[in-house]
């Protein structure tokens, strides 16, 4: 471990462009796959959580079932996708971070739009009655639903982070692991194991645990005043 | 001259399991405080709530400012639905302070926020010292007099009053009913004002309407209501007597 402590440093401290470039394909990838699993899951969550319409169990079933799904069978399902022979296989998607950035949406958007829907549903029904009755339109009630529920939805955001910032089985499926295009933190690890470079995957290892602390701590940051003072 | 009339309903009905609202005829008059009184079951709040459009009858029409309502089409434009606002028993606020809440109104509806207008409304609901308060620190008389503040706010012109005062004490029931009085006679606007203190009634009301089992029974002006009652239910309600 200290031995890992001491390689993460050296590689951060020499600015190791191989190391860099991991961590940028990483930061880009995690980025651009919790936005658009939050853009995709803030509504759907909060379109569940706030209506009732005939078929609701089914969806939300679905929908719970989307959250505990096996990443890498959800990388199986992006791989055909994107195959060459598969539906989609001419967008030249497979092995690029596009293909990555898909499948880290299709882990992560579930995952933010359970715990969304969950957050709205507990909204004060009386209070959504009552902007409605203020003149509110549907979408400038639900937008105050998702503030009420703004820690419930926090949380939802900070799963989905920790969802695709964490996968491995899927990315290293469909990402292929490439050197300077594909490979990121957690294929990174799999491989320096794999080839006895216990003190560079440690170092990797904590590089990501860092990345995962930082970020969940900016967000909190963001929300301090109603995480810490305003959930009574 | 005669007062416009904002609402005319016709044969309205809307069941729910065990219960049925039903009323043949009814105006409600700009400029007016109308007085629902019945007991726990009566219809009420149902009728509240069509009249607001937060929910839609089975039959019946409703005719609000000479346009038409019929089930199926119920659902008012925008600019209709923000002439009305209902102020329900119990406070619903955001997890917000106290300014923040009473300009939700505006801000939802692009207006310009008018400070000393607001002040001086505030200040007549004696809640000027809590507009940096959260929400969730007021008591119940503060909460109910600040959602009366977010109602009065953008000058609707009906006003529908769910039992605003039901939990509160005489000095915050004495100043909700002096401020939707004042503004009444300032601004014109249709009140419906549902309450179970006849009192309140007497107080407030031009008109008063007892309603039981989803029928109204009587429906008369405030003098003749509570001097000269025609309906049997409304002489023995007056009187104290459980005619439920």
């Amino acid at each position: 471990m200290e031995e890992g402590i001491r390689e993460s440093l050296r590689l951060l401290l020499e600015f190791d462009p191989y190391v860099y470039n991991i961590i940028g394909v990483s930061l880009r990838v995690a980025g651009l796959a919790l936005l658009f699993s939050t853009l995709i899951g803030i509504p759907l969550g909060t379109i569940l959580g706030l209506n009732n319409f005939r078929g609701k169990p089914v969806v939300t079933a679905l929908l719970y079932t989307g959250m505990g799904f096996p990443p890498v069978v959800v990388g199986l399902f992006v791989f055909i996708i994107f195959s060459s022979v598969g539906p989609m296989g001419h967008l030249g998607w497979l092995y690029n971070v596009e293909a990555i950035i898909t499948a880290q949406t299709i882990i992560a958007f579930p995952l933010i739009a359970g715990f969304t829907m969950a957050a709205v549903m507990q909204v004060d029904r009386n209070l959504l009655s009552q902007l409605m009755a203020l003149g509110a339109t549907k979408f400038q009630a639900a937008w105050a639903a998702i503030k009420e529920a703004r820690v419930g939805v926090l949380v939802a955001i900070i799963a989905g982070f920790g969802g695709v910032i964490s996968e491995v089985g899927a990315v290293m499926l469909v990402g292929g692991n490439i050197e300077g295009k594909t490979r990121v933190l957690t294929t990174a690890i799999v491989l320096e194991t794999r080839k006895g470079n216990f003190g560079v995957a440690i170092a990797f290892g904590i590089i990501l645990l860092a990345i995962a602390f930082l970020a969940n701590l900016s967000m909190i940051y963001l929300q301090k005043k109603h995480l810490f003072e305003d959930n009574g | 001259m005669r007062p416009e009339i904002s609402f005319h309903i016709e044969n309205l009905r809307k069941s729910y399991p065990g219960f049925s609202l039903r009323i043949d005829k009814l105006s409600l008059y700009e400029g007016e405080i109308f007085c629902l009184l019945g007991p726990s079951g009566a219809g009420k709040t149902t009728l509240l709530r069509l009249l607001n459009f937060l929910e839609e009858p089975e039959e019946g029409k409703v005719f609000y400012r000479g346009q038409k309502f019929i089930p199926g089409n119920y659902q008012p434009s925008l600019d209709i639905m923000r002439e009305i606002t209902t102020v329900f028993q119990r406070p619903a606020l955001l997890k917000d302070n106290v300014w923040n809440n009473i300009v939700y109104p505006l801000k939802i509806r692009n207006a310009p926020i008018d400070k000393e207008r607001i002040l001086e409304l505030v200040k007549e609901l004696g809640i000027d010292n809590l507009l940096k308060q959260k929400s969730r620190t007021l008591s119940g008389g503060e909460a109910q007099r600040v959602a009366l503040a977010r109602a009065l706010v953008f000058k609707p012109k009906v006003i529908l009053l769910d039992e605003p005062t039901a939990n509160l004490d005489p000095q915050n029931i004495k100043i909700i009913e002096s401020m939707v009085t004042k503004y009444s006679s300032e601004w014109n606007p249709t009140v419906v004002w549902i309450t179970h203190n006849h009192f309140q009634a007497k107080r407030v009301g031009h008109r008063i309407c007892l309603m039981e089992d989803g029928d109204i029974l009587e429906v008369n002006k405030n003098e003749i209501f509570f001097n000269q009652p025609e309906h049997p239910k409304t002489k023995a309600f007056l009187s104290g007597e459980m005619f439920y």
